[in-house]
């Protein structure tokens, strides 16, 4: 048959590889967990049930791999993504079949669409029963077709080694993503020779890393030939380890570079050459940047709507340089002048070395350029008004919690107000360090994805920037933190409000707030009480609703690791996210504040 | 426009949810589908007609290589390329037009499978243009029933979809 991959074998696994010259027999659990060790797996989140108890059996008896037990299998699932996108590695999660797998569907979906390398694994009931409508069973293979990177349903203990290998050579490289292992009772009790390293039997997967040095050769050309150059920066960049080359390229051409969602902190927002986030919520200076660029070179970036807006008005007098390890990205929704398939970090250094060699004995300035630029970011910084109400500012709240904590900690987010705030008000300097549900747009996510990124990193500070609605549907996993010694943070921006709906419900529907009032803020019946709520988890819980004891709630979360701490802080409701580009029109349409779009010089 | 891959993917189960689920949630119809082993152990082929402008054509390969189990994907343009549909007609005869129909049947090389007082089971085989030919000249009669697979495809010269495959 067709071509074989060789599974990775950590070397520290020499001897064990040893001990192994006569096939062990194992039971198909055993064989799940010995090759999760083989690979490097260190922590796992998970929650038994009757599919899966053989595997927990053996779970149970591994001295290298810590097991989380969380309150809700989204919990797991989050909590591997959070583990996955502040390190970079793989993020494990278990459940068993039925309501156990579907519960794990949401952050798979969330894996899937912001690229995080994810394992599932869920139990499945005996393959006898299969299709019999037995106890707990569904069909989580069907389910999560169209939402993971690829998926394997296991039904005899001799496919364990190289199913489990090839799960995480599948998530783990190319473009990553959630891959789905379902493994039937009988397979996990039924024992057969553990063989490892497995042969990958893989012919139809091959990720293309290595880019075409024509294209790169182009691209250098058209940078150097640019006037209006900007470096549009996605996730890519991070889940690549791109970081540091990006700079050096930026620093090579000088070049403006932006940051998505998912890019925050690829590039420091320190840095002279930052213009910051683009998209909907993104910086004036950026969104405009784009607009009037005459060349786009997009890194690991797939031109989300959120991004382009009205995506036949983005940047419309640009070339297009489109770079991007999934050639299905490329062109997908602008065409590219320059495509290149490649992984960002070795395209970017190629760049830049094409760049600087075309570049030996020419001018090359930007001058003109960056003087159009200087003069955005002059006259439209990032900033928000005080609330007319005499509450907190949810926008200052933020911004304290990145500034007392700093660029060392991480922040994971939930989806809406607080997260846009988030990424606009905390001041990135490092990749993984800020963690959010992107593509998916999952509430929920926050608590969960900053326990995992506490697990993988738990000698940096995380935390958990939550909205009230957010925090109510993932908080259970506040147990997990205090039984299991995991002291994250969360900060809960508190409006009482499903805050950004009631913002576009303000904006585009007459003001009327259907079904977005929450209950737990200001003048409110505050049900449930957070500070109550996250006292019962055992948490430190704080609430703060005024200016004054900001820092020192801040502070006294930072110093304390005997148990996680929970921060109510009270906001006004009133406060919204901008700039602002509606939905549905051109980037050039940004609104820098409510009915004041920014000075748009036509050229 | 019409265009007809061949996909060659590994015999795997649910895969041919894996292909069709990718056209369904992209919004792609399929107009036929054929499937079937290889002369490869484990490897299968797929033949599938889609209309498409060339630019979704494009995603729809690119989001079908992404799939693990597919191996390979070839556009078969119609000038390089053989197509074939085969159809089984059942279609309603007696004394007065029994010999039209045969006649019918001589001229597009097709044949009767079947016979009875009042009806034959006629099977052809051809590109689109000769089967849709076919069922025009036959209409008239009474078709009753027919069955007919996915078209077939394959590419003309020595060179083979599996060629690189085969060489491991």
């Amino acid at each position: 048959m067709p071509t074989q991959q060789v599974a990775p074998h950590p070397p520290a696994e020499e001897s064990a590889k040893k001990r192994h010259q006569e096939p062990e027999i194992l039971t198909g659990s055993g064989a799940i967990l010995r090759a999760l060790e083989l690979l490097g797996v260190k922590d796992v989140f998970g929650l038994p049930g009757g599919a899966i108890m053989p595997f927990y059996d053996e779970l149970m008896s591994s001295e290298s791999i810590r097991h989380i037990l969380v309150r809700h299998e989204q919990g797991a699932g989050h909590a591997a993504e959070g583990y996955a996108s502040s390190t970079g590695k793989l993020g494990v999660a278990i459940a068993t079949s039925g309501p156990g797998a579907t519960n794990l569907v949401t952050a798979i979906a969330d894996a899937h669409m912001d690229s995080v390398p994810l394992l599932a694994i869920t139990g499945q009931v005996f393959s006898t029963s299969m299709g019999t409508d037995a106890f707990q069973e569904i069909d989580i293979v069907g389910i999560t077709m169209p939402i993971t990177k690829h998926s394997f349903l296991v039904t005899r203990p001799e496919e364990v080694p190289a199913t489990i290998a090839a799960a995480i050579h599948i998530a783990t490289t190319g473009r990553p993503g959630p891959v789905l292992v379902d493994v039937t009772k009988d397979a996990q009790q039924n024992s057969a020779p553990f063989i490892w390293p497995p042969k990958l039997d893989l012919p139809g997967y091959r990720p293309v890393a290595k880019a075409h040095g024509k294209q790169v050769q182009a691209a250098a050309q058209l940078l150097r030939d640019a006037k209006r150059p900007v470096f549009y920066v996605g996730g890519g960049v991070i889940r690549s380890g791109a970081s540091a080359a990006l700079l050096k390229l930026a620093e090579t051409t000088g070049a403006p570079v932006v940051t998505t969602l998912m890019a925050r902190g690829a590039f420091p927002d320190s840095h002279p050459q930052h213009l910051g986030m683009p998209g909907m919520h993104g910086t004036v200076p950026a969104v405009l940047a784009i607009q009037e660029s005459d060349l786009l070179v997009s890194l690991g970036a797939r031109f989300d709507d959120r991004v382009t807006g009205k995506a036949s008005e983005f940047a419309p007098d640009a070339l297009v340089v489109h770079v991007d390890i999934d050639p299905a990205e490329i062109s997908k929704i602008r065409t590219a002048d320059v495509p290149i398939v490649g992984d960002a970090k070795d395209v970017i250094a190629d760049l830049t070395a094409a760049f600087e060699k075309l570049s030996e004995g020419h001018e090359h300035t930007l001058d003109a350029w960056w003087v159009r630029l200087n003069g955005l970011l002059e006259q439209f910084p990032l900033g928000y008004d005080e609330p007319e109400d005499g509450l907190l500012s949810p926008q200052y709240v933020i911004e304290r919690v990145g500034a007392i904590t700093g660029p060392e900690g991480i922040y994971a987010a939930g989806v809406g107000q607080h997260q846009m705030w988030a990424a606009q008000f905390i001041k990135y300097e490092r990749p993984n360090a800020w963690l959010n549900s992107g593509g998916a747009g999952t509430m929920g996510y926050g608590v969960p994805a900053a326990m995992g990124a506490k697990v993988a990193n738990p000698d940096r500070i995380v935390w958990a920037i939550d909205g009230d609605g957010c925090f109510q549907m993932t908080n259970q996993e506040l147990a997990t933190c205090t039984i299991n010694n995991i002291p994250i943070k969360v900060a809960i921006i508190n409006n009482s409000s499903l805050g950004m709906v009631r913002q576009w419900q303000t904006l585009f529907y007459n003001g009327r707030h259907s079904f977005t009032d929450l209950n737990t803020g200001h003048d409110t019946a505050m049900v449930p009480d957070f500070v109550k709520l996250a006292e019962a988890y055992g948490a430190l819980a704080i609430r703060v609703t005024k200016k004054e004891d900001v820092d020192a709630a801040i502070k006294l979360a930072n110093e304390t690791n005997d148990r996680p701490v929970v921060i109510d802080f009270i906001v006004s409701r009133d406060s919204m996210v901008w700039p602002m580009v509606p939905q549905g029109v051109g980037n050039s349409s940004v609104q820098y504040a409510r009915a004041k779009a920014p000075e748009w010089e036509e050229e | 426009m019409s265009h007809v891959l061949s996909l060659l993917v590994e015999d795997k189960p649910g895969l041919l949810t894996r292909v069709a689920g990718l056209f369904a949630r992209r919004g792609y119809n399929i107009e036929s589908l054929a499937v079937g082993s290889t002369e490869v152990e484990g490897l299968s082929r797929i033949t599938v007609v889609v209309d498409v402008e060339d630019f979704p054509l494009e995603q729809i390969t690119k989001q079908l290589n992404k799939l693990i189990n597919v191996i390979k994907i070839v556009e078969l343009e119609p000038d390089a390329s053989v197509h074939r549909h085969h159809l089984m007609i059942k279609v309603r005869v007696d004394s007065t037009t029994r010999s039209q129909v045969l006649e019918a049947v001589n001229l597009f090389r097709a044949r009767v499978v079947d016979v009875a007082p009042d009806a034959f089971v006629i099977e052809v085989t051809g590109d689109t243009g000769k089967t849709n030919a076919f069922l025009r000249v036959l209409e008239p009669f009474g078709i009753k029933e027919m069955a007919q697979s996915g078209l077939l495809a394959i590419g003309r010269g020595p060179k083979s979809i599996t060629d690189r495959i085969q060489r491991h």
